[in-house]
């Protein structure tokens, strides 16, 4: 399988290579457009803007991402079927380390992949997600983000989005200065000759062009590169899955959702399973545009529903049929026969819509409290007050500081209730078994062998005489 | 001149071939390697598996207590897969185990308090989310055994295998019990 991978790496370091080259013809030619033997200049400048914007998305472009849209980070505990299917698709793509989960509580459904380096990377999805696919769709969807990351495609959209970047950058500067600065033509005149003349028309003429157009061509670059590798992150999730029908639709199922996603914008659009700035229109997400970041989505569904096995070499026929032209290449297929497709699990979703929420807010650093009579409640992170009263039975409960675990039921009623409960007195009504409530809601049992003159409540704890 | 010209030809041919052994050889070794991992993948899930199980008859125990004989079936299983040892062997005895734990299950069904209590309920949820992880990382060991063995038989690379050692590995097939049977048609 790594084969496949590399090739399409090789593939798109041809592409990238197309950028730097347009980006590196950019500074030479916009150099010498700007000043005699100027071109090393221009070079270096080009070479300065790239590596300045490197850093600056190496550091901060994850943090920005998740802290605008409130993710927060989910540990075992907090949802173990989720971290079920993350782990299942973690063994079967082989990645060897399991990446963090975060959730975000918004009703669309969708999902990111993130993570400069393999050790770093983690996996966002909604809530929406969470209750509106069943078991087969989530697995579909995390296996596609899964081949994300196995494909190294964050790394590699990164970097060809700063290299996008710097082109755009450079060839404003070369444009400002050409229009406010003008050439040093007198001096190069003078020396080069009627020849010389030819030539810097020639080199003005290319130089033009470059700045105007590179930026262009770097772009639909860049928008094809990201289209491939959504293809390949599919058919990778049918691979891990060995089920194209839960991914296909699962897609299906999030581009008619129809709700909009609050926290995209058009930088962040392409990171998502979907794109989110499109979901949400009615007619969906039909353009295939060279300027659009993903593939449109029925295409998708149509090949991956097309498959009649679930490996790399049947996405490859499915692919070849429904568009043509090639994704993988036949010659690092050469090893990869078919793979049958498993049933469907019939599991519904892994959570329901109520469930998602509160693992959401829990995730979000809100408090359970457990009251006597059975209610549970969730108190918000910015509660000062150090008890609360339940809503259902009035008691009071007290609330543990942060970082304790909140005491067991039984211990909470040692404050005595509000409200007046039942008599502490039971008569008995004969000499067979009885039965009654404590005031507590719990049942208390009585014998025929019992004569003691008082009993305690299992729960509670108080004392009930019986006479 | 013209010998000159012939020994940087030959220089270049042995310059390339080395560079392809080389290639060939790294790739051989990278192969080899995600295999091991992805089989000491498999080992951690059923190593899991065999950790949760004593739990399971426990919690049983209290509740269907007219079913020693599965109990004591799972129990055996599970004491064969541990001790199993080669690739073969092993995948025989989890396809035993898998066989004993579905009756078990089947046979829970009857307990609508076994059903009911929590810690069953977790225990069967740890269950089955483990049955599925050794199924995933079963599937991905088959995948790099398969990779692993067609590059070792191809040629030219099968050259290299025999010469540095690597040999073919197995595939891990579970099956359970009933599933190889063929079924019945009673009239």
């Amino acid at each position: 399988m790594w084969e496949q991978i590399q090739a399409n790496k090789r593939r798109s370091a041809i592409l990238i290579t197309g950028m730097a080259i347009i980006l590196l013809l950019i500074g030479f030619t916009g150099g010498e457009l700007l000043a005699p033997n100027a071109g090393a200049f221009g070079l270096l400048l080009a070479l300065i803007i790239w590596g300045g914007m490197m850093l600056a998305y190496f550091t901060s472009a994850e943090s920005i991402l998740m802290s605008s849209a409130n993710a927060r980070e989910l540990k075992k505990e907090d949802s173990p079927e989720l971290f079920n299917v993350v782990d299942e698709m973690r063994l079967a793509s082989g990645l060897g380390f399991m990446p963090r989960i975060f959730l975000i509580d918004d009703p669309a459904p969708n999902a990111f992949a993130v993570g400069r380096k393999p050790e770093t990377s983690s996996i966002t999805v909604t809530t929406g997600l969470m209750y509106r696919l069943n078991r087969d769709e989530l697995q579909g969807v995390i296996a596609h983000e899964m081949g994300h990351l196995k494909n190294r495609d964050v790394q590699f959209m990164t970097l060809a989005a700063v290299m996008l970047g710097s082109i755009v950058i450079l060839s404003e500067i070369v444009r400002r200065s050409l229009w406010y600065g003008g050439r040093g033509r007198s001096r190069s005149d003078s020396r080069d000759g009627k020849d010389g003349g030819q030539l810097q028309i020639i080199i003005l003429v290319v130089g033009l062009l470059f700045a105007i157009l590179g930026p262009i061509m770097a772009q639909l670059l860049y928008f094809a590169c990201s289209r491939k590798r959504e293809y390949l992150a599919d058919a990778s999730g049918a691979q891990f899955t060995r089920y194209p029908e839960g991914l296909a639709s699962a897609l299906e199922k999030i581009s008619q959702a129809h709700v909009p996603l609050s926290f995209a914008s058009k930088a962040t659009a392409p990171m998502f399973i979907v794109n989110p700035l499109s979901a949400a229109e009615a007619d969906g997400d039909e353009s295939d545009s060279v300027f659009s970041s993903h593939p449109p989505t029925s295409q998708r569904i149509k090949i991956l529903r097309a498959m009649t096995g679930a490996s790399f070499t049947d996405y490859e026929a499915a692919y070849r049929k429904a568009k043509g032209g090639s994704l993988i290449g036949t010659q690092s297929l050469q090893s990869a026969p078919t793979e049958a497709i498993r049933a469907p699990s019939n599991e519904g979703p892994i959570q329901s819509r109520q469930d998602a929420h509160d693992v959401a807010r829990r995730a979000s650093g809100y408090m359970r409290v457990k009251c006597n009579c059975g209610l549970e409640i969730s108190v918000p992170e910015g509660y000062e007050q150090d008890s609360i009263r339940c809503p259902r039975c009035s008691s009071v409960i007290p609330i543990p500081s942060v970082g304790t675990t909140p005491p067991p039921p039984s211990t909470v009623s040692a404050v005595p209730p509000v409200i007046p409960l039942s008599p502490l007195q039971y008569h008995r009504t004969g000499t067979g078994w009885e039965s009654f409530r404590c005031g507590c809601g719990s049942t208390v049992q009585l014998s025929p062998a019992f004569d003691a003159p008082q009993i305690t409540c299992n729960k509670c704890g108080r004392t009930i005489q019986v006479d | 001149m013209g010998i000159g010209i012939i020994a940087l030809v030959l220089v270049g041919l042995i310059v390339v071939i080395l560079a392809w052994v080389a290639g060939a050889y790294n790739g051989l070794i990278r192969l080899r390697n995600q295999l091991e991992n992805a089989w000491a993948q498999i080992d951690v899930q059923l190593k899991r598996r065999h950790d949760l199980i004593p739990n399971l008859v426990e919690t049983v125990k209290g509740y269907a207590t007219h079913e020693r004989e599965t109990l004591e079936k799972v129990i055996q299983a599970r004491n064969m897969a541990v001790s199993a040892t080669s690739v073969g062997d092993k995948a025989q005895a989890e396809g035993v185990l898998t066989g004993a734990l579905k009756s078990l299950f089947a046979v829970a069904e009857a307990y609508p308090d076994l059903k009911a209590n929590s810690e069953f309920m977790r225990l069967q949820e740890e269950l089955t989310s483990t049955e599925n992880k050794v199924a995933f990382a079963r599937q991905f060991y088959n995948d790099s055994v398969m990779t692993y063995n067609t590059h070792i038989e191809v040629f030219p690379t099968n050259l290299l295998a025999t010469t540095f050692n690597f040999g073919r590995r197995d595939f891990f097939e579970v099956k359970a019990e009933d599933e190889r049977e063929a079924p019945q048609v009673k009239f």
